[in-house]
């Protein structure tokens, strides 16, 4: 059993019970071939960086989950074939990874999930700008 | 004659020492680089969206590959542009 995780995204003209229908379908898919699903995490409606087949906005869903290799190449097939889904990664924690996780599911419930539901903060930005700026000199 | 060999500026001249450059992962004990947090990975492009080069930076060797990785993921996932202008 190996660590995983993997954020998808769907198309946003599905109504909000479609969506929830898709992130089930794919939840069950996983739990009938022996994963354990350990996080699940929505971002709700978020603005894509580029456009992806004419659409610039989408649902994202984030999974963490212990499984055999084997489901993976089942997992992305499935991804391939459903036409709600635009976009997915799915990636292998590595104990760096898995550390980090853990600790942002322990500080999930607090400040974190709300800053992904109300999208990038803008503040941040201009911090990052001034450091920037310093560093080129 | 000797005067004019003189070189004589018109303001002080600066000596003050350049701040070394340092691995801001290294310093900061930071082991992983999340693809999730576009705002954390945004320091490292510029405003075409480009990684920023070590010598920049001044991030070690090590954790370059690991930004990189993580800037490709995002961009994979729409969370950054592959190509843009005035990013920031």
């Amino acid at each position: 059993m190996n660590n995983y995780e993997t954020v998808f995204i769907l198309t946003p003209v599905l109504s909000d019970q479609q969506m929830k229908e898709a992130v089930e379908k794919f939840k069950n898919l996983l739990t009938e071939q022996g994963a354990e699903i350990v996080n699940e995490e929505n971002w709700g409606l978020r603005k894509l960086a580029y456009p992806i087949d004419k659409k610039t906005t989408g649902f994202y869903t984030f999974l963490e989950f212990k499984a055999d290799p084997s489901v993976i190449g089942r997992l992305e097939v499935n991804f391939r074939r459903d036409e709600r889904v635009i976009r997915f990664l799915t990636i292998k924690q590595d104990h760096f990874a898995f550390e980090y996780a853990e600790k942002r599911r322990n500080n999930k419930g607090g400040k974190k999930q709300e800053d992904r539901t109300h999208g990038p903060v803008k503040e941040t930005a201009k911090v990052e700008e001034v450091e920037l700026e310093e560093k080129e000199d | 004659m000797a005067k004019q060999s003189e070189i004589r500026y018109l303001t002080p001249v600066s000596v003050d020492v350049k701040k070394k450059k340092y691995c801001r992962f290294k310093k900061n004990g930071i082991k992983y680089i999340d693809y999730k947090d576009p705002e954390f990975l945004k320091k490292f492009l510029n405003e075409q969206g480009k990684i920023l080069p070590r010598r920049i930076t001044g991030t070690s060797l090590k954790f370059q590959r690991r930004i990189a990785q993580a800037v490709k993921r995002a961009r994979h996932l729409a969370l950054l542009p592959y190509v843009t202008d005035l990013m920031k």
